[in-house]
């Protein structure tokens, strides 16, 4: 049996005018850390609160632990975690109040659970008599953890936990996932940063309320149809100009200090070439690689694709 | 060489014994991009809160499109442009109505608002949105339309904070596109974003750690400097000694 | 239940962390009393009255010139007969007139009682009433001094009418009407924003997600400001008593009983508005208008209700301070018992229950 299990799951807003997720079918295995990537927008949220039965869908079944996510709420409530997407403690308690309220709200206490918190509370023990509104955003987001793992959940889902982080304290962040992973509680995490997405076991790209893809991290770099090449020169800006402008151009983005480029017709003379159209319009030290597919090389491949 | 149009020497915010921000110097010229990087709590908000006239420093000066940050606060309001990702536009006026509104109150006039709005709406190829509200267009617009007004008086310098936060890849690259326009036309950027693969599109970076610049150069130097393939790695060697996590 | 108490010890650390509420939630009732006590109420001070003597005797002399020698009257003329009374009230200077009948002495000394009549405007029911309460005081005064002087039970009674405004509606107890108004803002305002501020926070959504019943979010915000309310019904009396001098006539203890019920029928409305609003804004407009407007001009201590037009005394019988205030007034002021108030206070029931059933039916289990 999935933990999480969706069947055409269909939610709109305002009368149906505003569809936000479309059709979305997936299955979370027990255990498993379950990315769902996609941009603001894309239908996360309303996935996530349909889950953890905040929201009613327009269409469609799904279940979390066995439980049907209509029918079953209250069985659910019990047994799932959830952090959402706003920092959602209590700012005027303290580190410590905030932990014990949510503890004893869950039928639970600090002590009974402490193993699973353990490595995340000590980091922010120092400060359990200061406000949660007082913490920094990554001291926030891990009490936000504390909270909702207290209880020792069977499922836990994380709307954007990384969000607004500094990119440390989001390394920090997922290697605590991966930790708790280890504890075998099955783990649905939304992230707008595509980079994150390696870090998951499996993830589904999400956009605009439809699913892109869902498989592992890899499987979709490796379905990544054709070349891709990496093209850097002196001018980054200027080139990425003239690219767009030339003939056996499929696409071409900037990505960090190089862009990523695809040919409509590809080939050793294709790039031999493109090489020297580029020493031509004068691009100093000009390099053109062949690599592999990033995530969201294949996030902008299938978005283009879908419009 | 040109002035710059961003020139801090030992800028000080103090809040009783923290320096939220600690003696930080630095220069920024037209037409450059500026990204200005640091982890949570590192400072940076404070001190961009001073370059915008928004906050008093304490010690060290400024100076942003050559008025002091001491003194002449309204006149550098007038000078900037600032965008970030929590406040931008108006949800429930259209998007007309926000760029009349933006024009209207940096003083641009009737005409001048006209033909920029028209300029501006045919760049970003919002002919048939113009008239809706901005509540209803998808974030990525919504956000590149927030630039362009931003930039609608032809400021020195636009201060960007965030300007991309869960934005999708291919807007997000658009975005970028807007920037290098506006430093093409001789805007200076000042940008502050939590991609690291965006680091790679500024001129320049500051890193912030603990209310202090700790490394200032182009991208393609500071990877040089650390021995690093990328931004992201360089970003973590630095502020991984942070101390001022929980602030 | 342990879940319950830690709940609604969050709501006291909330409660006791915002000090700006807090100062607002206690010293709320009383600025109202000490504005509506002695700000809104016409100085009494040199208040001009007139006197028809008939009886121009030993008595009615010491009567007049002890009330020339007090501060709070100054006779503005002596008039010659009955009929010039009205004219006199009506030239507007004119705040109460004393009546001597021809034999007052004489009655006084051979029935041992006599008898005065005291006419007040009362078109201003405060003033009033409280220059009528200061003659009769001035005339008891003088009969006790005869009493101790004679050791005979001399008994004046004092005749009073009201001109203008005869039944003195809504007039002097002010106090029953600022503690509707007082209950009715904390509790309706509070409970309904510090629900509100939770879905507002999203804090809601986790409080959701957990096995807590959702009611009891709304029970356990609800305790704090149930006790604050009762604080607050305890300074308002304690203020009434010895500030102002009121006296408590009937039982304490009903009147605190029915305080409570006026207390959950406020909570309820308060939690029926939480459910019906998205932010903390509005929930504070509906329930500054929806509550504070009708309460002060339906409860019928600033406006008296008769008065007012037949459909606005309809729409008053819907507002719950209406009948507390009868309710009050009939406890502290007349001093009755239950059996003289238990209609009122069934209304007020039904008005509870009304409010908790849509609460209940309209409060959300999910986010939309």
């Amino acid at each position: 049996m999935s933990a999480v299990s969706l069947k055409n799951i269909r939610k709109t807003y305002n009368d149906g005018k505003l569809v936000a997720v479309e059709d979305v079918s997936l299955s979370v295995e027990k255990g498993e850390l379950f990315g769902i990537i996609g941009p603001d927008g894309a239908g996360k949220t309303s996935l996530f609160r349909i889950l953890t039965t905040l929201l009613l869908p327009n269409g469609g079944s799904a279940t979390v632990d066995g439980y049907d996510v209509i029918e079953d709420y209250k069985s659910i409530r019990n047994c799932v975690g959830y952090m959402p997407g706003k920092f959602s403690l209590y700012q005027d308690l303290t580190v410590e109040e905030n932990l014990n309220f949510f503890a004893t709200l869950f039928n639970t206490s600090i002590e009974e659970n402490y193993d699973l918190i353990k490595e995340i509370y000590v980091q922010i023990a120092p400060f359990k008599d200061r406000r949660a509104g007082k913490l920094s955003g990554g001291m926030k987001q891990k009490l936000a953890l504390c909270c909702a793992l207290i209880h020792k959940p069977t499922v836990l889902f994380l709307d954007e936990p990384t969000t607004g982080v500094d990119s440390v304290s989001r390394k920090e962040f997922w290697e605590m996932l991966r930790r708790l992973k280890e504890q075998n509680i099955t783990i649905l995490v939304s992230t707008p940063y595509m980079d994150e997405a390696v870090l998951c076991d499996r993830i589904a790209l999400i956009q605009s309320g439809k699913i892109l893809s869902i498989d592992t991290p890899k499987k979709i770099t490796e379905q990544y149809p054709g070349k891709l090449y990496s093209i850097r020169s002196a001018n980054t800006h200027q080139l990425l100009g003239d690219l767009h402008s030339y003939d056996n151009t499929k696409s071409c983005f900037a990505f960090g200090e190089s862009l990523h480029y695809t040919f409509k017709s590809e080939g050793p003379e294709e790039t031999r070439a493109l090489q020297n159209h580029l020493t031509v319009l004068r691009h100093e030290e000009v390099v053109i690689n062949e690599i592999v597919p990033t995530i969201e090389d294949c996030f902008i491949h299938l978005m283009s694709n879908e419009s | 060489m040109k002035t710059p149009v961003i020139k801090a020497n030992k800028l000080t915010k103090r809040f009783g014994d923290f320096f939220a921000v600690n003696e930080i110097s630095f220069e920024v010229y037209p037409g450059e991009i500026f990204g200005f990087l640091g982890a949570n709590g590192a400072g940076k908000t404070t001190a961009m809160r001073m370059l915008c006239g928004l906050s008093i420093p304490t010690g060290g000066e400024a100076q942003v499109a050559g008025y002091n940050v001491f003194t002449d606060t309204e006149k550098i309001k007038k000078n900037i442009g600032y965008m970030s990702q929590k406040f931008s536009l108006y949800e429930d006026l259209t998007v007309l109505e926000n760029i009349n509104f933006f024009g209207g109150i940096y003083g641009l006039t009737d005409k001048q608002i006209k033909e920029k709005s028209e300029k501006l709406i045919a760049q970003l190829g919002m002919g048939s949105e113009a008239k809706k509200l901005v509540g209803s267009l998808p974030l990525g617009w919504k956000q590149k339309l927030a630039f362009s007004v931003s930039i609608l008086h032809d400021p020195k310098i636009v201060f960007l904070d965030e300007p991309t936060g869960g934005v999708d890849p291919i807007t997000r690259r658009q975005f970028w596109d807007l920037i290098y326009d506006a430093a093409d036309n001789g805007i200076s950027v000042f940008v502050t974003t939590h991609y690291m693969d965006e680091a790679e599109y500024c001129n320049r970076i500051s890193m912030m750690v603990d209310g202090k610049i700790m490394a200032l150069d182009s991208p393609a130097n500071l990877k040089k400097q650390f021995s690093v393939a990328s931004m992201d790695e360089v970003f973590f060697e630095l502020a991984r000694g942070a101390k001022r996590k929980a602030d | 239940m342990k879940q319950f108490l830690v709940f609604v010890k969050k709501e006291f650390y909330h409660v006791f962390r915002d000090r700006k509420t807090l100062l607002m939630l206690f010293g709320l009732p009383i600025v109202q009393i000490m504005l509506f006590g002695f700000a809104l109420t016409n100085e009494v001070k040199n208040s001009k009255i007139v006197v028809v003597d008939y009886a121009k005797d030993v008595s009615s002399q010491k009567i007049i010139h002890k009330i020339e020698s007090s501060n709070n009257f100054e006779v503005e003329k002596a008039l010659l007969g009955y009929n010039e009374i009205e004219a006199a009230f009506k030239e507007g200077k004119i705040k109460l007139a004393l009546v001597f009948p021809s034999n007052f002495n004489k009655d006084l000394m051979h029935l041992n009682k006599s008898q005065v009549q005291i006419i007040a405007d009362a078109s201003d029911p405060n003033t009033g009433n409280t220059l009528t309460n200061y003659v009769t005081s001035i005339i008891m005064d003088y009969q006790k001094e005869l009493m101790t002087n004679a050791n005979v039970p001399y008994a004046i009674s004092p005749e009073i009418r009201m001109m203008y405004n005869p039944e003195l509606k809504g007039a002097p107890n002010f106090v029953p009407g600022v503690m509707a108004l007082v209950l009715m803002l904390i509790c309706v305002m509070m409970t309904s924003v510090s629900i509100v501020k939770e879905k507002e926070k999203g804090t809601m959504e986790i409080l959701l997600v957990s096995p807590f019943k959702p009611f009891l979010v709304i029970i356990s915000k609800a305790v704090p400001y149930l006790m604050i309310s009762w604080v607050n019904v305890c300074i308002i009396l304690l203020l009434a008593v010895f500030a102002l001098g009121m006296p408590i006539k009937g039982s304490i203890f009903l009147l605190f009983a029915e305080s409570t019920l006026l207390i959950i029928t406020a909570l309820s409305l308060g939690l029926l508005i939480s459910t019906q609003t998205e932010s903390q804004q509005t929930a504070m407009l509906v329930s500054l208008m929806g509550m504070m407007l009708p309460t002060m001009l339906f409860a019928g201590f600033m406006f008296p209700i008769e008065n007012m037009p037949v459909p606005l005394q309809v729409v008053s019988n819907a507002v719950p301070a209406k009948w507390y205030y009868i309710i009050v007034k009939s406890i502290m002021v007349k001093g009755l018992g239950f059996s003289a108030i238990w209609k009122e206070t069934l209304i007020l029931m039904g008005m509870t229950m009304f409010f908790l059933l849509i609460s209940f039916k309209k409060f959300k289990i999910r986010l939309a």
